[in-house]
């Protein structure tokens, strides 16, 4: 066994033995999301290293601790991508900790979510154990799904050693148009254009300005473009401008006191919420700054049919939507099985977990 | 589907049985109205399998609620009397998954089959499980909208069924499975409790449960409803359909295709055996004479689909293809397709029965594996038609065999069972859809290890504590792995050393 797999194992099954929290660390990008979690920190970038890619399979094999860019600086050679675009959030997050977080970019209502393009996980079991889920192929049904349900864990199962993702070619063509319009104009022709066979990729609204991506066939865009009208952003500018809203480091992101995360149906319309609020993945996705109570913002979220989260700011309570009681039974009966000392993560996805 | 196989054990009421059901009855008999609750032989016997005909049970009662709160009521009764209850749906499945528990409740979900919303702004479906899987694209056609998953047997499944299996079909490399587009799902729990997972949103918080519920093969929950994602249908859609006089040669083709970086809405390929059995059935104007033929659908907006078969026709003509043809019409499109999807059917005229199987591999190793395929038809003495969905490297070998003629039945599962331990060799799976039931339990054991199959007991006691839900399908336990004898393989160590590695 490879050294830092065999550190990793020992470092887990003593922990589990005798009882002692531990943080799962990757490069750390992400230390903020989630509920506060102690432990002592288990480093996990040690294990690293791109195991398989070959384009014409889709597939991609990658340790946890490789950090992201290294894989997509893989894949552009090869005119391919993670259609997913994970968010890197200040820095160079580990595929672990992409994975983990399971975070979807600006591409998701389109494309997919981080979980959508998950084929196959290992897990580290308290016991040492090296447990492999899924697969390196498209399709399989072979036992539940738990490499997807470790997508979005937070460690909170165990840390996911490997991944295994398929990854997308890039599109041939791509080009972002702007409209000048209300949110509630804009609202109605996201969900108008989802509904239509256009090659939409992404969408957003911010400020009186909606802005939209096409990806595809250049002919898909020309036919695409003199349908819709708007007003086109240059190539540069508009994947800087892309870029920058998937790593949020749109001026929303800047510093708010206080900056809440809804997810909600698309058609979904305008909230009766105060405050600065960006709109994104065709309206299912809307940020806001706001500094009402954490209750008031999650009324109005559930009154939606969705659920607020706490992405940064505030100090009181806890950061994810509630979990209704039969789902909450479900994950503590989950977490008592994987994990039954409480060793990985605790609190960090569900407070007492 | 296939036919009967002879070593079907039929139920004999014993004393206790008949005292059991009589016990059964009395308490659902109380919960559901007299014509949603089957006791009699009679009536009982339609239920005994599902498209895997070879497995056969009689259950206990089979319960046909109308309602969401039926189905909690059955529910709560089975889990106050420990009694096994297996969920089911049109009965297609081809793995056993809703075969019957001898001393459980048939629970038959085929009353739920309302659609009960179409939003065409948030592009949604609300449906109940009995809904059939062609219905919902139906209800959404006034709307130009569609639900992209379409397996084979689209007309009758039912999306209950779908959701269990996580099915897929023939346009799942461009437009995903089960688990690609469902958003929500809402069920009753073994305690008989509603449960709500995922949501009109794209996120949720928590674990992600929906995930490991779709494909659980109803040993988590009972789902009840189910909120699906529509689609704008495809403006135009073209066939390019391609001969080649070396399955390998085909295999890259299917490899060239992707590396251009096309993702076809459907890229499927039929061997020689295959196309001369479908041929005469359906006229699709197959080339008999290729070694085997590929179909790659290209769809979208009229100069998109322009553009992309042209690029097919140039990557497949340097990939070796001898000849091309293109539909130009969607009548010729459905005609080329006619093949492919009667496939099982033609099968089924061949020969008395056929037993389909349903293995994953990488790609690039399809040359080799057909390669094996035919050098197994030799060892076993029985024929196999090809046909796979290429693009996700999905294999369905049609093993023909005649249940009637002693032992062939037996060398159609060993041959089943080869084809199965080599896609795990390299490096894939022994389901890619059709799921594991009751058919694949051994195979299972040689894809996983003991600690992950724990792992899935695990996940399953999380969901179902007292074990109730379809109990003994999908998962092998210790016992029986080790009855079977063959070992968990290995990744990296093949077990076939003749076969060449890549």
């Amino acid at each position: 066994m490879e050294p830092a797999l065999a550190q990793l194992r020992t470092a887990v099954m003593e922990a589990h033995h005798a009882r002692r929290p531990l943080r799962l660390c990757g490069a750390g990008t992400k230390d903020f999301y989630g509920e506060s979690c102690e432990g002592a920190p288990l480093d996990l970038t040690g294990y690293r290293g791109v195991l398989e890619y070959e384009p014409s399979e889709l597939v991609l094999t990658a340790r946890c601790g490789t950090p992201l860019s290294e894989i997509e600086t893989l894949l552009t050679a090869e005119r391919q991508f993670l259609a997913f675009e994970p968010p890197p959030l200040g820095g160079d997050p580990t595929i672990g900790g992409v994975i983990a977080a399971g975070l979807s970019g600006p591409r998701r209502s389109h494309a997919g979510a981080a979980r959508d393009f998950v084929l196959g996980a290992v897990l580290l079991g308290v016991d040492g154990g090296v447990l492999h889920f899924g697969g390196k192929v498209m399709k399989n049904v072979a036992g539940f799904d738990v490499s997807r349900l470790l997508c979005g864990s937070l460690g909170v199962l165990g840390p996911i050693l490997e991944v295994s993702l398929k990854v997308m070619p890039l599109p041939r063509e791509e080009q972002t148009l702007r409209f000048e319009l209300s949110e509630t104009a804009a609202l109605a022709a996201f969900n108008r254009w989802a509904g239509q066979p256009l090659p939409v990729s992404a969408t957003a609204w911010w400020n009186g300005v909606a802005t939209l991506r096409l990806s595809g066939a250049p002919s898909a865009l020309r036919a695409a473009r003199t349908q819709l009208g708007g007003e086109p952003l240059e190539p540069a500018a508009a994947a800087a401008w892309w870029r920058e809203l998937r790593s949020q480091r749109h001026a929303l992101f800047g510093p708010v006191p206080s900056l809440w995360r809804l997810s909600l149906p698309s058609s979904t319309a305008p909230l009766a919420l105060e405050g600065a609020r960006l709109i994104e993945w065709g309206g299912a996705l809307r940020w806001y700054a706001s500094e009402l109570p954490a209750s008031e913002v999650r009324r109005i979220a559930t009154a939606a049919g969705g659920t607020a989260l706490h992405w940064r700011g505030g100090t009181a309570g806890s950061r994810f939507h509630p979990l209704r009681a039969p789902v909450l039974t479900i994950h503590r009966r989950l977490k008592e099985r994987f994990d039954p000392h409480g060793i990985f993560n605790l609190n960090r996805l569900v407070a007492g977990l | 589907m296939q036919a009967a196989a002879p070593q079907a054990p039929r139920s004999r009421d014993t004393d206790a049985t008949a005292a059991r059901r009589l016990e059964v009855a009395r308490a659902l008999a109380e919960l559901l109205p007299p014509d949603c609750l089957l006791r009699l032989e009679e009536e009982l016997r339609p239920y005994e399998c599902d498209g895997l005909a070879a497995y056969r049970q009689q259950p206990l009662l089979v319960a046909l609620p109308r309602t969401e709160s039926q189905v909690c009521a059955v529910l709560r009764a089975c889990h106050r009397l420990g009694v096994p209850l297996v969920a089911r749906g049109a009965g297609t499945g081809l793995s056993g998954g809703a075969l019957p528990h001898a001393a459980g409740v048939l629970l038959s979900l085929a009353r739920l089959d309302r659609i009960l919303a179409i939003d065409p702004v948030a592009r949604t479906a609300r449906v109940q499980p009995g809904v059939r899987n062609l219905a919902v694209s139906e209800a959404a056609a006034p709307f130009e909208l569609y639900y992209a998953p379409d397996p084979s047997s689209q007309l009758a499944c039912t999306i209950g069924g779908n959701v269990a299996e996580n099915s897929g079909g023939v346009h799942c490399l461009k437009y995903g499975l089960t688990v690609h587009n469902v958003l929500a799902v809402r069920g009753c729990t073994v305690e008989g409790e509603i449960i709500e997972l995922g949501g009109g949103a794209l996120d949720a918080p928590g674990l992600d449960l929906l995930a490991i519920t779709l494909g659980s093969e109803g040993l988590l929950l009972v789902v009840t409803e189910v909120l699906l994602k529509l689609i704008p249908k495809p403006e135009r859609a073209q066939v390019v359909m391609a001969s080649f006089d070396e399955v390998g040669r085909a295999g890259d083709g299917v490899t060239a295709i992707i590396a251009a970086g096309i993702i076809p809405a459907g890229l499927e390929m039929m061997d020689r055996q295959a196309t001369a059995a479908v041929e005469p059935f359906v006229k699709a104007g197959y080339d008999l004479s290729a070694a085997a033929i590929l179909l790659a659908e290209s769809d979208g907006t009229a100069d998109e689909v322009a553009e992309e078969v042209v690029a097919l026709e140039s990557v497949l003509r340097a990939a070796g293809a001898r000849a091309i043809s293109v539909s130009h019409s969607e009548a010729e499109r459905l005609r080329f397709w006619s093949g492919r999807k009667n496939a099982f059917p033609a099968a089924g005229r061949l020969s008395p029965d056929y037993y389909c199987m349903d293995g994953t591999i990488p790609r690039k190793a399809l040359g080799a594996v057909l390669r094996a395929i035919e050098a197994m038809e030799q060892k076993y003495g029985l024929k196999c038609l090809n046909v796979f969905h290429a693009g996700d490297g999905n294999l369905h070998p049609l093993i023909l065999f005649d249940a009637n003629r002693e032992g062939q039945w037996e060398r159609a599962e060993h041959f089943g069972s080869e084809i199965l331990e080599l896609c795990v060799s390299l490096g894939g799976t022994v389901t890619g859809e059709h799921g594991v039931g009751v058919e694949k339990l051994n195979s299972m054991c040689v894809q996983f290890s003991a600690a992950e199959c724990a792992a899935f007991f695990a996940v399953k006691a999380a969901f179902d504590p007292p074990g109730l839900l379809n109990p003994g399908k999908a998962i092998p336990t210790l016992a029986r792995c080790a009855e079977y004898g063959r070992q968990h393989i290995r990744r990296g160590e093949l077990p076939h050393p003749e076969l060449p590695r890549f």
